[in-house]
């Protein structure tokens, strides 16, 4: 094992890639001169030249077309967004076109395309630049979404969106770049999507959360611990496919559930976990599921409106009490 | 000037009522004649009206609840006016209880308020936390997690014994678990034949009379029986010609009871009452019929029914009957008889012993009609025959007395036309 930042961990996903597969390009703001907003991308301009890593201008729905005309005609584009926030400007090329292009062709056309980035809220960046996009994303057909929560995930995951011959939305969270963790030094290491993973084994309460939340459940299962209550952690890693038999297994198990979820409550990943749970669990279910997520409320600038709005470690444990009727 | 409604006598045994039903409620105005209860005696339910005029200030008995002769049921007044000290003076048991269980029903439906309004927020990082959780509803039905319902129903625990430890009395797992710890070793492998559930019936008002009377009856006097075997062939010839000319349908128990009464004239040992000094030989006949109704029995009585016709026994006892499965018997329909009849005839019952009706000396059981092989004429043919139990109090009516009074009977029906005589 080896430890490496999360954003080493997608370089290395990205350029092992590039390396085995020469139609595999990436593209985005500032991904080739200026080495990757965030850095993901670095030294690969210099390893494989302009050709496969391409600066684009501040254009997103012009380059995300452009990717998804690249990858109708063979190539396997990773296009890059500086953030998911700013995505929602390619939201046509990736819900009306990315996603459809098989379908509507009846198989036809593949769409071997990845569009990543980061996702959710970096901190004081305000309203327009903190939004969740995984469960959006998640409600149309055709889509893979991942959300993930350590550089192991990430490379492994990495690995299999480029592959994969559908549209992978492939998100990470801003905070995390820097955020080391051991990764496999296995040659080509792969996880496929669809796989969720218990990363904490306990016995009281499943918790499910991905992405940053995932972080805090952490948090919140530690200190739960001393309290006495032992916390099952399941990161579902892909949101789309979702791996529901390792959720429901857990609950059969705990036989109670909170979902922890950086999106608003409405409509959302934790809305959707709790629908299926109630469907395939029901009869093991001891308490009803919590959720905890986002108000119904934008982004606050304010550090401290900011830390209130975001989901922290005490939310969890207030829910995780709520369940064990522990109050 | 607060009046106190009380509990009213409504029949002569009764001790206690229990209130049926409030037609008021707090803060209704009544006036006097008005019906503001409906009251469950001993036998009937009673309408319980206002003799004033006023505001209803307080109700303190639940329906549902017993309160005994006298007992204070409801204060009347002018609105806004003190009643604490007629609250306070009570003096009754039930009052103080259902005073109680008022203020602990309001305070569960303020508790129902708050939970309301603390509503189930989907998100947790709001400022202010929930502190109440999720439903609590007061409908009566039982609320457990679909886990612990599951682990109920697969152990065979009934969830109405088990205490709920959740939020609003919400049964969990760990309410099961428990429960299986302390419950009867039996109860889980019974529990696979069992359809039925065991459960404790409040004995009602009605069913406490029947006992206590049964049994004092049984236990103080000292019964025997006799029996006797009554052809039926022209009582039933008779009651197929007289059906036909007839609107009124008459019953074999009517035709009983008409035979009875005549004999009763003419026995009037049977037709007495022991009073332990005295024993009182009525001068009249009134004959009672048991008629079974879901709560329990009742025995409407047919007043002189030695001097009414068939046709208006017939129609008398319908009535009755009619009324005491509505529970709209008045207390004075069922009282004063002289001899009671019982017939179970109509379940196939061919013979049976009846507890004798206080203060009857007798009472007659009928039983069913059968269709029985018979000697006539030194030949087996086919014949109907009844057959008839009279229980005597011995300390009254001797053997060879009730064995008179069943030839009687026995003679007038197999003779019916004598019934004419």
């Amino acid at each position: 094992m080896a430890e490496l930042q999360f954003r080493e961990a997608i370089r290395e996903a990205i350029d092992e890639e590039m390396a085995r597969e020469e139609k595999v390009f990436i593209m985005g703001e500032e991904v080739a001169e200026y080495n990757g907003a965030y850095k993901a991308t670095e030294g690969l301009l210099d390893k494989y030249g302009y050709k496969r890593v391409i600066d684009t201008p501040i254009s997103e729905l012009g380059f995300a077309g452009i990717g998804v005309g690249a990858a109708m005609n063979g190539l396997r584009p990773i296009v890059e967004f500086m953030t998911f926030n700013f995505a929602v400007l390619a939201a046509d090329q990736i819900i009306n076109h990315a996603s459809k292009a098989g379908y509507m062709t009846g198989g036809q056309i593949s769409m071997p395309i990845v569009f990543r980035g980061p996702n959710a809220s970096a901190g004081q960046l305000g309203a327009t630049h903190s939004v969740a996009y995984d469960s959006m994303y998640a409600h149309f057909p055709g889509l893979k979404v991942i959300y993930t929560s350590e550089p192991d995930d990430a490379k492994g995951l990495l690995k299999s969106a480029i592959r994969d011959d559908n549209p992978v939305l492939f998100m990470e969270s801003e905070q995390m770049y820097g955020m080391k963790g051991e990764v496999s030094e296995e040659e080509d290491y792969i996880i496929p999507i669809g796989k969720g993973k218990i990363k904490r084994e306990g016995s009281d309460v499943t918790v499910v959360a991905h992405g940053k939340m995932y972080h805090v459940a952490k948090q919140a299962a530690a200190q739960l611990e001393k309290d006495g209550v032992d916390v099952e952690i399941i990161d579902p890693r892909t949101v789309k496919p979702l791996d529901l038999p390792l959720i429901v297994e857990s609950i059969k198990k705990t036989n109670r559930c909170v979902v922890v979820d950086e999106a608003h409550p409405f409509a959302g990943f934790a809305a959707e976990i709790g629908f299926l749970i109630q469907r395939e669990a029901f009869d093991y279910l001891d308490a009803p599921v919590q959720r905890v997520t986002l108000p119904d409320v934008n982004a606050p600038f304010a550090k401290n409106l900011f830390d209130a709005w975001l989901p922290d470690a005490k939310n969890v444990i207030e829910a995780v009490n709520k369940v064990t009727y522990r109050n | 000037m607060a009046i106190k409604i009380e509990m009213p006598k409504l029949s002569d045994t009764m001790e206690e009522g229990v209130i049926a039903s409030w037609n008021v409620k707090e803060g209704d105005k009544v006036s006097a004649g008005d019906i503001i209860a409906e009251v469950e005696t001993d036998k009937a339910t009673m309408e319980v009206e206002a003799f004033d005029e006023g505001t209803v200030l307080k109700i303190l008995v639940d329906e549902g609840d017993a309160v005994p002769l006298g007992g204070l049921m409801a204060v009347l007044g002018e609105e806004g006016e003190d009643i604490s000290d007629i609250l306070e003076g009570a003096g009754n048991g039930d009052s103080g209880e259902s005073e109680e269980k008022a203020e602990a029903k309001e305070s569960a439906a303020e508790d129902k308020e708050e939970s309301k309004s603390s509503e189930d927020s989907t998100t947790l990082t709001s400022p202010k936390s929930e502190t109440s959780s999720s439903s609590s509803s007061d409908d009566g039905r039982i609320k457990a997690s679909p886990l612990a319902r599951k682990m109920a129903e697969d152990k065979g625990i009934n969830l109405e014994n088990v205490q709920g430890s959740g939020p609003g009395g919400r049964i969990i797992k760990v309410d099961i678990e428990e429960y299986k710890e302390t419950a009867q070793p039996a109860a889980a492998s019974a529990a696979a034949f069992q359809s039925l559930e065991s459960r404790e019936v409040k004995v009602s008002q009605m069913r406490k009379t029947i006992g206590r009377r049964l049994s004092e009856s049984k236990f103080s006097s000292p019964h025997f029986y006799e029996t006797i075997d009554i052809d039926m062939k022209a009582a039933m010839a008779a009651r197929s010609s007289m059906n036909e000319a007839n609107d009124v349908k008459i019953s074999f128990n009517d035709i009983v009871v008409k035979a009875c009464s005549i004999a009763l004239t003419r026995h009037q040992a049977v037709n007495s009452s022991w009073y332990g000094d005295i024993i009182k030989e009525h001068g009249d006949v009134h004959v009672a019929v048991a008629v079974a109704i879901d709560e329990g029995l009742m025995t409407p009585v047919i007043r002189h029914s030695d001097k009414k016709g068939l046709l208006q026994i017939s129609s008398e006892t319908r009535e009755l009957a009619g009324l005491a499965r509505d529970r709209k018997l008045q207390p004075e329909q069922m009282e004063g008889s002289t001899f009671t009849i019982s017939n179970l005839g109509m379940f196939g019952i061919e013979e049976f012993t009846a507890i004798i009706n206080p203060p009857n000396a007798c009472i007659l059981a009928v039983g069913a009609i059968r269709d029985v092989p018979v000697v006539e004429n030194g030949e087996v043919v086919p014949g109907k025959r009844m057959k008839v139990t009279l229980s005597s109090d011995h300390r009254i009516v001797d053997g060879a007395k009730a064995a008179e009074f069943l030839n009687t009977v026995k003679n007038l029906l197999e003779n019916p036309l004598s019934m004419l005589l």
